[in-house]
């Protein structure tokens, strides 16, 4: 037998440090397990940008225009901002998305916030990558209905767009790849700030009322949300099926990507921050409010095929469903992050 | 007496037939492939060795491949569950969890 290692992780090297402070702290007779926990969900970096699209100045502002441009349609009417509008938690307020000639899509708009931390992008996660996912929604029949080529010689008769290409990507002209990586530089930069939580988690705690603290014992404990739900982000790169009501055919979900029995009908664990601006919740929109996500959970889910074994009635009370709902609502941005829509270049 | 010759005889058949099959223990920590304690990302074995995927994470895996070499899936199991499977044929097979793909390694079989 041989192996391969792999290079010591971040986590791993930053452990050390972690117990000398949990140490330290014990001695000072503080709260030594709840700060334990607190250090779990501190804020990490973004996953890297690939070598060929390192963040600059430049690619960010030609993303953020790209993203803003209707004319990235087919009909010149939707842009990525359509379903992902800053103004509604850079999501679209929908059950599910509406695409090209008002089709109204299968799945929801997730908000693209803090997408630059996710491993998998999509919620079957078919693409790794930023600037993989960026394209997918443009040539989508369904969604945004543009046809590349023709895309490509849009843009470049826009004389306004030529020195924004040529100051982010010199010398690369106007291509899908170009394209692709101004929308994913421009992603990157679209992250949450500090909810009350974040305050706490830095030591305040104060930012966090008796019941958010409540609530966030159940989250890790008799509510086992963190079992998915962990970590800075609230999500694990993994995908589950959690037994949602349907209408119809089930949506087959991670399947398609890897048709593997276990994965049948699961999709992507969602990021919990922002949820006061992200209704309505689940990747079919299904829920409308916190409380009847939490209900969800606390029901075991629907015997649907495909259902995760960690999917168990969680026998919560009332009380305790309000606790968890408070506790959710200490995630969202303090002061959320705004955009203002540029000048489309002419 | 009786035991004492049972073991001889078993010694002595495997003696004979050479067979020696190794059995890898690969455990599931933090959401990666962990070999005494050490992050892998590929291992190589002999044909017909097994490899034992050890879950020591709190929550469920599944690990399967679709490589041409070997198809195989060892269905949800929970922490402190171990599932096996032996590899027969030479080639590479890519390994990953169906539940947290990030976790992926390569199994090279010799």
């Amino acid at each position: 037998m041989r192996l391969n290692n792999r290079a010591l992780s971040g986590s791993e090297c930053t452990r050390p440090s972690v117990w000398a402070l949990l140490f330290v702290l014990s001695v000072m007779n503080l709260s030594v397990p709840a700060l334990a926990g607190r250090a779990d969900y501190q804020r990490p970096d973004i996953q890297p940008p690939p070598a060929n699209n390192q963040t600059t100045e430049a690619r960010v502002a030609l993303g953020r225009v790209l993203f803003f441009d209707p004319r990235l349609s087919g009909s010149n009417w939707i842009s990525c901002a359509t379903c992902h509008n800053p103004a509604v938690g850079w999501a679209d307020g929908l059950a599910t998305g509406i695409g090209h000639n008002m089709t109204t899509l299968s799945r929801a708009s997730p908000t693209v916030l803090n997408t630059a931390y996710n491993k998998f992008q999509f919620w079957d996660g078919r693409v790794r990558s930023l600037e993989a996912q960026a394209l997918g929604p443009i040539v989508s029949d369904t969604e945004m209905h543009q046809d590349m080529d023709e895309l490509i010689e849009e843009l470049k008769a826009i004389e306004g767009y030529r020195p924004l290409f040529d100051a982010a990507y010199p010398g690369e002209g106007i291509s899908a790849s170009v394209i692709s990586r101004a929308l994913a530089a421009y992603e990157r930069t679209l992250l949450t700030t500090d909810a009350p939580f974040d305050l706490w988690v830095k030591g305040d705690d104060s930012a966090l009322s008796d019941a958010a603290k409540r609530g966030f014992a159940l989250f890790e404990g008799k509510a086992r949300c963190s079992v998915c739900h962990h970590g800075f982000n609230f999500q694990d790169d993994g995908f589950h099926n959690i037994g949602l009501p349907s209408h119809g055919e089930q949506d087959p979900g991670r399947y398609a990507v890897r048709p593997i029995r276990a994965v049948m009908g699961a999709f992507k664990t969602p990021t919990l921050r922002e949820l006061a601006r992200t209704a309505p919740y689940m990747h079919n929109g299904a829920y409308n409010t916190l409380r009847e996500v939490i209900e969800h959970y606390n029901s075991g889910g629907e015997p649907v095929e495909g259902l995760s074994p960690m999917m168990q009635p969680l026998g919560l009370s009332t009380q305790e469903i309000d606790d968890l709902v408070v506790f959710l609502d200490s995630l969202n941005s303090i002061n959320p992050l705004t955009e203002t829509i540029p000048v489309l270049p002419q | 007496m009786k035991t004492r010759f049972y073991a001889l005889f078993a010694t002595l058949a495997l003696t004979i037939s050479g067979a020696h099959a190794d059995d890898v223990i690969v455990d599931q920590i933090d959401k990666t492939f962990v070999i005494d304690g050490t992050e892998v990302e590929s291992l190589t074995v002999s044909a017909g060795d097994s490899v034992s995927f050890r879950n020591s994470d709190p929550f469920f895996h599944n690990i399967f491949s679709l490589s041409a070499t070997q198809i195989f899936d060892l269905g949800s199991y929970p922490s402190g569950e171990s599932r096996s499977v032996s590899f027969d044929k030479p080639g590479l097979v890519e390994v990953e969890c169906a539940i947290h793909p990030d976790m992926y390694m390569t199994i090279e079989v010799e």
